[in-house]
């Protein structure tokens, strides 16, 4: 008898790929590039996109592997900063780079963001510094950054919740007039992040009712990464995300998630469909949690591994690299530079991490009302007292 | 002057709202072209349009969360949830997120967001339309938690509730929709934090709010007879919670009773009990006594009338409270199995 877990297949799953397979998004899988790296032929499922490919310039594919690598480094000392108890949990995005690099990329200045907790990478392209994340990890604050300086909403850990909030603030936009007239400056959207467990929520499924009534400017993007802590999608659906997206009346998308120019694409058409006023879509971005659930879980309890060895085979920066070097894109001199530079950002959020200072007490009576509420205020006068009592009292 | 109901001057605050400020949004379920199930929304959709006043799909917390999204837009919405027990999907949204998200964001981010709900029984409601929920709401930091009991503060505390920059769970007393007041609008009451002294009087306080408000009444005028002169304090805003005014009435009268429609324990009445207790103690010739709800799920509407407290409850308490220096030997023994 083996002590490793078994992976069960759950007969009454049928999808167009025929058996359900958590390593393989059968052939409506948006894909331009293969493992290697290879740029694929053009096929039903990609052609849609195939335009949006070909226009990119070898500047935006480096550009694009930047952020890939960068981001993976700020993961990855995040991992560290709690593993060395500096921050008291940290949820990894490894192995999701290249769905959160591609959505966030499609997305302008002027579009929100709504995410989960893990969507460090959509935070990097909206330009919110990796240190700000930290904090509330750190346990400093509850949030951490100013959701209106890079419409980058905070992290919402309750499962689902906030694919209402980016709703409603699509639907905020669209009464704005902010959407569908054709100003590329003006015309925005909203990206609303959750993963495969989150497709079970009652607030996502609410969502998706409300943005396909109103007919809101805003893309789902569902990253599948194929387990919700402990749990696999057989456990969450009947049907992939994708295809229930029809039921709410618009269309879902299936897209390789490891693929960056893939998922580059399928999110500018879908958020260039909604800034114009033709609606939600709902992104599933088939893409494997290369690590735990959070720094707390424990995936060997759950998963075996050679299905983690499956998946580090369609690793995203190889696959991206491998293009890159294929076609001439770049040389030893650029992958080098920015593996440079991701080790000044890893020293630089390491050193912000460890000199944010605690707050101070008081604080935590602080931003509860707009007004002060003589309750609370009367609360924090006999506290803040209380604690000075015991200041030189050797306590 | 005129006479106008409860629900005539709610109408009329949203009105003026929507007329004032082109941010007020009304939705939620059945407030367009039905003008709600109690007609509060009558006529906004066909006097203001789709735009300003719409039908939602039929999900609660979807109505709450959507509206969070569009506070984020500069809108003010104003949403209605059916019934108090309709509410409660929403509650997720409401306490994890509307209340918290100004402290989240360390002050950049404020819901300027009305919940309101139609809330208590007394009506012969069938089942999960009767909850008195508003415990809830006020056991959570970052709401305001508001109920009027006339059409005067009904018309003043929504239009408050609406121009707040925080979010505020608006209750309104269902059983009072269609009491009625020699009234202009529009009129301005007292502001939020400040509770009303409804009767003036020396020898014992009833603190009480919203649908409880016209019972506490009826009893002072019956205790009038018996003796005992009563001052009656109508809360208004539960959060923020006005001491100032119940402490200097219990100073003077000596004796309280909380009166409170909800199911007493771990609810409103309590708070207000252990309040005056805290800060009355030594001024107190009785211990405060609560006349609630019963700690039972709302009873079947043929028993409806024994559970909500009425004048006869309400002067019993009274009397309880040792006017011949005897002591109250009511809970004595009780509970006391250690």
């Amino acid at each position: 008898m083996s002590d490793e877990p078994t992976v069960r297949h759950h007969e009454s799953v049928v999808t167009p790929a025929g058996e359900h397979d958590i390593t393989d998004g059968g052939p409506d899988m948006v894909q331009f590039l293969d493992a290697e790296g290879n740029r694929l032929e053009t096929n039903e499922s990609n052609a849609p996109y195939a335009e949006i490919v070909e226009a990119l310039t070898a500047e935006d594919g480096r550009a694009m592997y930047r952020d890939l690598v960068l981001v993976r480094r700020v993961d990855a000392e995040g991992h560290a900063l709690q593993r060395q108890g500096e921050l008291g949990l940290w949820p990894s995005l490894l192995g999701q780079e290249a769905a959160q690099v591609g959505a966030g990329r499609a997305m302008r200045p002027q579009d929100y963001a709504f995410p989960g907790y893990r969507e460090h990478g959509v935070a990097w392209c909206k330009g919110v510094p990796p240190e700000n994340l930290l904090g509330m990890f750190r346990g400093v604050n509850n949030g951490g950054w100013d959701s209106n300086e890079n419409n980058f909403h905070l992290y919402t850990i309750v499962i689902g919740n906030q694919m209402l909030h980016a709703t409603g603030y699509a639907m905020g936009i669209q009464r704005d007039g902010a959407v569908g007239t054709g100003d590329e400056s003006r015309d925005a959207a909203v990206m609303a992040f959750t993963g495969d467990g989150g497709t079970a929520q009652g607030d996502y499924n609410e969502a998706l009712v409300f943005a396909g009534v109103a007919n809101a400017p805003v893309v789902f993007f569902v990253q599948n990464n194929q387990w919700a802590i402990s749990e696999p999608n057989y456990k969450q659906f009947r049907i992939p995300p994708y295809l229930r997206a029809r039921g709410f009346g618009f269309p879902g998308v299936r897209v390789d998630g490891n693929d960056v120019l893939a998922s580059y694409a399928v999110s500018k058409a879908a958020m260039d469909a909604a800034r114009a006023g033709q609606g939600p879509t709902l992104i599933e971005a088939f893409t494997y949690r290369m690590g735990a659930h959070t720094t707390s879980d424990d995936p060997t309890k759950y998963r075996i591994a050679a299905e983690v060895d499956i998946w580090r085979e369609k690793d995203p920066i190889k696959r991206m690299r491998g293009f890159m070097e294929k076609n001439g894109h770049a040389d030893q001199e650029f992958f080098d530079a920015v593996d440079a530079e991701a080790d000044e950002i890893a020293a630089r959020i390491r050193k912000a991490c460890q000199e944010m200072p605690n707050p101070e007490l008081p604080t935590m009576f602080d931003n509860i009302y707009v007004d002060e509420h003589p309750v609370v205020a009367a609360e924090r006068d006999e506290f803040v007292a209380y604690h000075a009592s015991f200041e030189g009292a050797g306590h | 002057m005129s006479t106008i109901t409860m629900a005539n001057a709610l109408n009329q605050a949203l009105r003026d709202s929507i007329a004032e400020d082109e941010n007020v949004l009304v939705f939620g379920e059945d407030v367009g072209t039905l003008g709600g199930v109690f007609r509060i929304t009558d006529g906004l959709t066909r006097d203001f349009g789709e735009d300003r006043c719409f039908d939602t799909p039929l999900a609660e917390a979807g109505i709450v969360g959507f509206a969070l999204g569009m506070c984020l837009t500069g809108f003010r919405p104003v949403v209605e949830m059916q019934f108090d027990a309709f509410a409660y999907p929403a509650f997720e949204q409401i306490a994890s997120h509307v209340a918290k998200m100004r402290n989240r964001t360390a002050g950049k981010v404020t819901l300027p967001m009305v919940i309101r709900v139609p809330y208590a029984g007394g009506i012969g409601g069938v089942e999960h339309h009767c909850d008195s929920s508003e415990g809830y709401y006020a056991h959570t930091p970052g709401l305001k938690v508001v109920t009027p009991s006339t059409p005067a503060d009904a018309y003043s505390l929504l239009r408050e509730a609406i121009a707040d920059p925080d979010p505020v769970v608006f209750m309104e007393p269902k059983v009072l929709y269609w009491s009625k007041a020699d009234l202009e609008l529009p009129a301005t009451t007292e502001p939020f934090g400040r509770a009303a002294v409804r009767r003036n009087g020396t020898d014992v306080t009833l603190v009480t709010y919203g649908p409880s408000v016209p019972t506490a009444l009826k009893a002072a005028e019956a205790a009038q007879e018996e003796g005992w002169n009563v001052e009656v304090i109508d809360l208004r805003t539960i959060v923020p919670f006005d001491d100032e005014t119940v402490v200097e009435s219990v100073r003077r009268t000596g004796r309280c009773v909380v009166v409170s429609e909800a199911q007493g324990f771990g609810g409103v009445a309590g708070e207000v009990a252990a309040r005056v207790t805290e800060r009355c103690f030594h001024s107190l010739e009785a211990p405060v006594l609560r006349v609630s709800g019963l700690d039972i799920p709302y009873p079947a509407p043929k028993l409806e009338h024994t559970y909500l407290p009425g004048v006869e409850r309400i002067l019993d308490a009274i009397a309880r409270l040792q006017w011949d220096d005897v002591p109250d030997l009511h809970h004595a023994g009780a509970g006391a199995t250690a």
